[in-house]
């Protein structure tokens, strides 16, 4: 007999994280190596292509790009090892299912909204850096930095294209992709490499005495092209600091991190912010120089062929194509909260086209800093809630997990501290011109203030006949 | 054969990243670097999948 399809909000949610409910058993852990080779891979992608390239546009200066990304992936890294994975390894559970049960399930829908939205564009951004590589051979007319919509015929010809082939590779497996993805990881970085020091000779560096005075004057010379907010040291720290907002912080990665066999693993993330966000994000940047110098165009196809001929094109094209599938797939899974009874496949459709139709306009890929942190800032007070919900409410005797111990659909302190906190960075960004690129720190502070009043207000209401601790199944000496 | 593949994989890496130092040395070409890195391609691509772990790790 046919099982009834899932038809209320919670059923749709629960019906497609069928296998993640439960916290994950002991057996399932990993060992560090795991984590190391998914954050190295994971993090030297195709946006790497653009990030470093916008740094230069926005005119930084040497010292404060080296020391600023020094500093701020150290805090990334910081961020994961103290805030996300501490209460991934306790909790072992996703952020699905911990956020089910601190907002309720309806909020948790309006979060994997905004999150699929999200998760298209970035895609986008990566079908666009994939189809700059494409379009070399067929002399089409690359987006410039300014380039905020479709610049040619070529240009919506190629990225079409592009996105129909990734499109249609998601929908035929998922996992082959990953796997190729696994494979391409390990040599696409020595591909940033490459690319950075064969082109310094061309740059007038010829020893490494050179380096530093050519970084100066030729590369990252504090001067920014027109239209362009002049980067400082505070920019890069931050930027690279929140980057990944929305993983470390927003708690993302408490996906992975469940799987860690010690909380410390958190600092296997290094190997991704010092090798992609360090390493790829100078190489890219002394590419984009040597393309400015010659006058030459500045999307990531052209200056990968600068440093790498044909090898860099190939690059670029996996690099833009392995990181929108994983994305593309992400989508698809929020997606299917609004679509339970479609197939895998015709989810997988819509989110590729959604994608594909972001994709032909080059202002994802040539605003990626801005874009990058609306990003995270967007998914970051959930975070902050689910921080705030794992080790302030206890200490104040305050219930966790109040959602589901009171059986609500939608927490109200949740959804008011994620609200009001978007509400307050607004508010810092149009009246005090605070910089998006800030707004993360304070706004981690109002959504944890704004949940813990809240809490308290909603739980004195309606008393909780005791608070619950912390779900201490794995709070064993071998993992805190 | 499983290690004559490894050693291919990783000669694929060397001619990945190898020529861009001897082009910084003034050693050999950009040309030549560009060719090299394209056969390191082919060779890492061609010989990685048959020893590389296929489980994800988590």
């Amino acid at each position: 007999m046919a099982s009834r399809p899932p038809v209320s909000i919670t059923e749709r949610l629960d019906a497609i994280n069928e296998f993640d409910r439960e916290p994950v058993s002991k057996d399932a852990l990993q060992g560090p190596g795991n984590f190391i080779g998914l954050y190295a891979g994971e993090h030297v992608a195709g946006t790497e292509f653009v990030i470093g390239p916008l740094f230069v546009a926005h005119g930084v200066a040497a010292g404060d790009l080296f020391l600023g990304l020094l500093v701020g992936n150290l805090l990334a890294v910081l961020s994961w090892a103290f805030i996300c994975a501490p209460i991934a390894t306790r909790t072992r559970l996703n952020l699905y299912w911990k956020l089910r049960k601190i907002a309720g399930p309806n909020l948790l829908f309006v979060y994997n909204l905004v999150n699929a939205a999200m998760f298209c564009f970035l895609a986008g951004s990566m079908i666009s850096v994939a189809a700059t590589a494409v379009g070399i051979p067929f002399d089409m007319t690359m987006p410039g930095l300014d380039d905020l919509y479709p610049n040619s015929v070529g240009w919506v010809v190629t990225v079409l294209l592009v996105g129909s082939v990734v499109t249609i590779l998601a929908i035929l497996g998922f996992e082959k992709i990953a796997y190729f993805s696994k494979i391409a990881a390990p040599w696409m970085f020595l591909v940033f490499v490459a690319c950075g020091v064969a082109v310094l000779p061309q740059l007038g560096v010829t020893s490494m005495d050179d380096f530093w005075t050519v970084a100066n004057e030729k590369i990252w010379t504090g001067e920014p092209l027109s239209g362009r907010v002049r980067f400082t040291f505070w920019h890069v720290m931050f930027f690279a600091w929140f980057a990944n907002m929305a993983m470390h912080i927003g708690m993302a990665d408490m996906t992975i991190l469940r799987y860690a066999k010690k909380w410390h693993y958190g600092f296997a993330s290094a190997f991704g912010m010092y090798l992609g966000h360090y390493v790829a994000w100078v190489a890219s940047g002394i590419l984009v120089a040597l393309a400015l110098q010659n006058a030459s165009e500045v999307a990531p196809g052209p200056i990968a062929y600068l440093g790498a001929g044909v090898a860099g094109l190939v690059a670029v094209l996996l690099a833009g194509w392995t990181t929108a599938n994983p994305t593309i797939y992400r989508a698809g899974l929020a997606m299917q909260t609004i679509t339970p009874n479609w197939k895998r496949w015709k989810v997988t459709l819509a989110v590729g086209m959604i994608t594909t139709m972001a994709a032909l306009f080059p202002a994802l890929m040539m605003r990626l800093l801005d874009f990058v942190a609306l990003y995270g800032l967007l998914l970051m007070p959930m975070g902050a809630v689910i921080f705030a919900d794992f080790w302030l409410l206890p200490k104040l005797g305050l219930r966790q997990d109040y959602a589901e111990w009171k059986q609500l659909l939608f927490s109200l302190p949740a959804a008011l501290a994620w609200l009001l906190t978007l509400g307050a960075c607004l508010l810092l960004n149009l009246v005090w011109n605070v910089e998006i690129f800030f707004l993360g720190l304070p706004g981690w502070f109002i959504a944890t203030g704004l949940y813990v009043g809240l809490s308290l207000i909603q739980q004195q209401r309606n008393p909780a006949p005791q608070a619950a601790l912390p779900n201490t199944d794995f709070l064993t000496e071998e993992n805190i | 054969m499983k290690t004559a593949l490894k050693l291919a994989s990783f000669l694929g890496l060397g001619l990945t990243v190898v020529p861009a130092f001897l082009v910084f040395a003034g050693t050999i070409t950009w040309t030549t670097h560009a060719t090299m890195m394209a056969l390191g391609a082919v060779l890492w691509f061609v010989t990685a999948p048959f020893w590389m772990p296929r489980d994800a790790p988590v």
